[in-house]
């Protein structure tokens, strides 16, 4: 590696850091605030206090109740739904397979805006179920599922997993017993980055969900973009900090699952 | 083989009857209401030549594309040089520099609040320069804040993961031969990072036209064209209009993204 002292490597780090800071800057003043008894007048003069947090709590405790049980909802729905097509797709001859991973990723290249025009639409008027929270249910699996797919299907193709398959099968295995003793096991890593990312995805699912909510079935965001609007700053930061205790845990996670499904392969 | 054929076709079914009933007949459903209003088909001409639908999506165009550029400017030099380089604290810088990947919208409309809103750090830092609050955040330059702040994460991770795949030897070998550090970017990074940098910069230009919920933070006077939608569909009851933008909306973001697909593509195969 070249020497620190290297001008080019210092305007580097210079621009680096203080892209990280325009990037981290607001997370932090965004905390500050939620713990902050009065923004206007700063943290060191007025103090700090939790109040603000409990009032959170007094307001939305029933959007982040819904959103975390959506999300576990379209994790449920997701593995159901997509660890098949992936192993599916893994098997099926060329060029159908292409074409059917293309029409499954289509709802992820159409802004959630107009998907959830789309559903409303059509679905909208169909018995309860517009202010049901099934409703929302079916916007985060069309919006999650390809990442789903993607994931485990990415793992299942560096494992060669149908040349093991097809070895546990001259052995004498059924089609239940290889799902479930060969390709599960191998596609697991994949299954597990593709879980955390559905889960964090639903839990951050906005431009959708504001389409598909009612009063009744409000989510975690949906309450965030009505406490920025209609309450003081302090509130909605303190809000933001609920929002961001249960996503970064999220993200380091994925990260770390991420990391290890495309190690996979390489280890023995 | 057949009761393989089988098999799979049963694994694949309930996903297939899944889009279908949730996605493709809305679609559909979306197309037909596009056609509903008072002009009936001509609604979609209508979209395409009424002055101020126009200026929205005109508008909205423009500050993706602005965007997109920015946004590969600064992730590029930013994830080239994080590829390039080992030092103490890279981890830590890599981790701040990825740290609102998967922020919503409407948090990061947030973040601009609190950086040029009415009690924003940048209205302070300038009131006690100038004298003057300078507040930005409700307008079109703190929509373009907010959009480079959510797009700047994710294209690093993919210019970090393709220049890292770079052959470091190429650019001795152009140094040695006597290129300028400009050259050697221009002649030899560049173009290595060139499917990279199209995939990231297509998926950056698609969000950035679909994205609604920062918008929808900062201010409804902002007329990109998923507010303009919002608009139609809650407050004008306008539904034909609104379904017929969203039509044109999804149409965009999904050609851009195929279109860069097949170039990104193509060009992996060329480069073999």
């Amino acid at each position: 590696m070249r020497p620190h002292f290297d001008p080019g490597f210092l305007a580097g780090l210079v621009f680096a850091s203080l892209v990280a800071f325009f990037l981290v800057g607001p997370v932090i003043l965004s905390v500050l605030a939620g713990v902050t008894a009065n923004y206007q007048r700063g943290i060191l003069e007025s103090g700090i206090t939790l109040a603000w947090l409990g009032r959170v709590f007094e307001l939305y405790a029933p959007t982040i109740a819904l959103s975390l049980g959506i999300a576990l909802a379209t994790l449920v729905a997701t593995l159901l739904l997509g660890v098949p097509v992936a192993y599916a797709l893994a098997k099926a001859p060329g060029r159908l397979a292409r074409l059917a991973e293309e029409a499954l990723v289509m709802p992820v290249a159409i802004p959630g805006i107009a998907t959830g025009l789309a559903l409303i639409l059509a679905w909208g008027a169909v018995g309860e179920f517009r202010t049901h929270w099934t409703f929302i249910l079916v916007g985060h699996v069309l919006f999650t599922l390809p990442f789903m797919v993607r994931s485990t299907l990415a793992v299942i193709l560096a494992a060669k997993l149908p040349a093991l398959e097809e070895a546990a099968r001259s052995l004498g295995a059924g089609f239940l017993a290889r799902f479930t003793t060969v390709v599960l096991p191998n596609a697991a890593p994949g299954i597990l980055a593709g879980s955390l990312m559905v889960v964090t995805l639903s839990l951050g699912e906005f431009n959708m969900t504001l389409f598909l909510h009612t009063p009744f079935t409000m989510t975690l965001p949906v309450g965030l973009a009505d406490s920025y609007a209609s309450m003081r700053l302090e509130i909605g930061s303190a809000y933001t900090l609920v929002f961001l205790v249960l996503l970064i845990p999220l993200l380091v996670a994925l990260q770390w699952a991420a990391d290890r499904a495309t190690g996979a392969p390489s280890r023995p | 083989m057949g009761n393989d054929r089988l098999a799979l076709v049963a694994l694949v079914a309930p996903a297939i009857a899944f889009l279908i009933a949730f996605f493709v007949f809305p679609l559909l459903m979306m197309a037909r209401t596009g056609a509903s209003g008072p002009d009936g088909l001509a609604t979609y001409l209508t979209i395409l030549v009424d002055a101020r639908y126009l200026a929205s999506l005109s508008k909205t165009v423009l500050l993706a594309g602005t965007v997109t550029l920015t946004t590969l400017a600064i992730a590029g030099v930013a994830g080239v040089f994080l590829a390039r380089h080992r030092f103490p604290g890279r981890r830590v810088l890599t981790a701040f520099l990825t740290l609102p990947l998967a922020f919503p919208g409407v948090v990061v409309g947030f973040m601009v609040i609190l950086l040029a809103g009415r009690q924003g750090v940048v209205g302070t830092i300038a009131e006690a320069l100038t004298g003057e609050r300078l507040v930005f955040a409700y307008s079109l330059a703190g929509l373009f804040v907010g959009y480079l702040y959510f797009s700047i994460p994710r294209t690093v991770l993919t210019v970090v993961a393709a220049a890292e795949k770079l052959d470091p030897a190429l650019e001795e070998a152009a140094r040695s031969l006597g290129a300028g550090r400009w050259r050697v970017v221009r002649d030899v990074v560049l173009p290595g990072l060139e499917g990279a940098l199209l995939a990231a910069g297509a998926i950056c230009f698609a969000t950035a036209m679909g994205a609604f919920g920062t918008a929808f933070t900062l201010a409804t006077r902002i007329d990109v064209l998923p507010m303009v939608i919002y608009a139609e569909f809650t407050v004008g009851a306008n539904i034909a209009v609104a379904a017929a933008l969203s039509f044109l909306l999804g149409a965009i973001t999904w050609a851009v993204l195929a279109i860069a697909r097949t170039a990104a593509g193509a060009n992996v195969a060329a480069a073999g």
